[in-house]
């Protein structure tokens, strides 16, 4: 049993993914998780004000429960499914974190700089994943999906649009990294 | 019933993304440096996979547990949404090093500052709702 406290091999993940998607498929619904953001702000009462948000949220509750049982995996997953949670990210890539400041590249699951307990007293860290998470929301609506709704259902269906989206995702991910991780943390 | 398996399909959601560190920031930054196959595997794997069964399913008109039809909506055939907001969100995936389904797993892993993660995500949410009508689409 020990494979099982070991990380997922990639086609072991990727068969996963798509038997996820398969399994809500043959129970009448779809994958798309950042569906349920939208939700959160129709149930915040946002329909009030903006139309966008006017919608019976109450239709969407078997999403709020595929979320809810993302959370619960995610527990077992990192509690009873894991002995060493460190990534073992290509050794190059390691080396080049360190110099960026993630001293805890190769050693952690998350990095210690901006997930850590510490990141609670750090101003730019909160920052950082409050803009981090605000990209991430605003794009999504924007784009009509995520990487669940576009890169897996979308190019699962040969559909162009989602094409386009993750060439989107690609682009923007490659600058952030390529030309702003060196002013944000450089 | 109908509850169950929703949520069960959710645990193998959340179990999956955390076994297979597509919730690792770290692989994240090492995908976008193409310094490792692992999450292109992951994603080419699921591609490959999906379209089989999408095409399936429309194949054999695959029908529903519960007896219906299975329908695929087609996205608007519209060009600047997807490139835009596509945008926008890999600069924020690159970031937080999470997308959507992620944020809930490592929230029940207990990396906690990813809930400030999440009320981004929310306000950016909302930040689209409200400015939608000014967006090029």
């Amino acid at each position: 049993m020990d494979w099982i406290s070991q990380p997922w091999p990639w086609y072991v993940s990727g068969a996963a993914i798509a038997f996820v998607m398969l399994l809500l498929l043959l129970v009448g619904k779809f994958f798309g998780m950042s569906a349920n953001l939208r939700t959160f702000c129709a149930i915040g009462g946002a329909g009030k004000t903006i139309e966008f948000f006017r919608f019976d949220w109450k239709a969407q509750q078997w999403n709020l429960l595929v979320a809810l049982g993302a959370i619960i995996g995610g527990f077992i997953a990192a509690h009873y499914l894991t002995a060493d949670p460190a990534v073992a990210i290509n050794p190059d890539t390691v080396a080049e974190l360190k110099t960026l400041g993630f001293e805890s590249a190769g050693t952690e699951y998350l990095p210690d700089e901006l997930y850590g307990p510490g990141v609670w007293s750090d101003p730019k860290a909160l920052i950082l994943l409050l803009l981090g998470g605000l990209f991430v929301g605003f794009g999504a609506r924007y784009a009509g999906g995520c990487t669940s709704g576009h890169a897996i259902s979308g190019l699962s269906n040969l559909q162009w649009p989602s094409l386009l989206a993750v060439i989107g995702f690609f682009a923007g991910g490659m600058v952030m990294i390529y030309f702003l991780f060196p002013l944000i943390f450089g | 019933m109908r509850s169950i398996s929703y949520l069960l399909i959710g645990i193998l959601f959340g179990i999956t993304m955390f076994k297979s560190e597509a919730a690792s920031w770290f692989r994240i930054y090492e995908m976008f440096k193409f310094d490792a196959f692992h999450m292109y595997g992951i994603i080419g794997t699921a591609v490959v996979l999906g379209v089989i069964i999408v095409a399936v399913i429309k194949r054999f008109n695959v029908k529903s547990f519960y007896g219906d039809p299975i329908e695929f909506t087609p996205k608007d055939k519209i060009i600047p949404r997807y490139l835009i907001g596509g945008f926008i969100f890999g600069l924020g995936w690159a970031l937080a090093g999470a997308c959507p389904g992620p944020m809930f797993t490592l929230a029940g892993a207990g990396y906690l500052p990813v809930l400030i993660v999440i009320l981004g995500a929310v306000i950016g949410t909302w930040l689209y709702g409200l400015m939608r009508h000014k967006l090029p689409h």
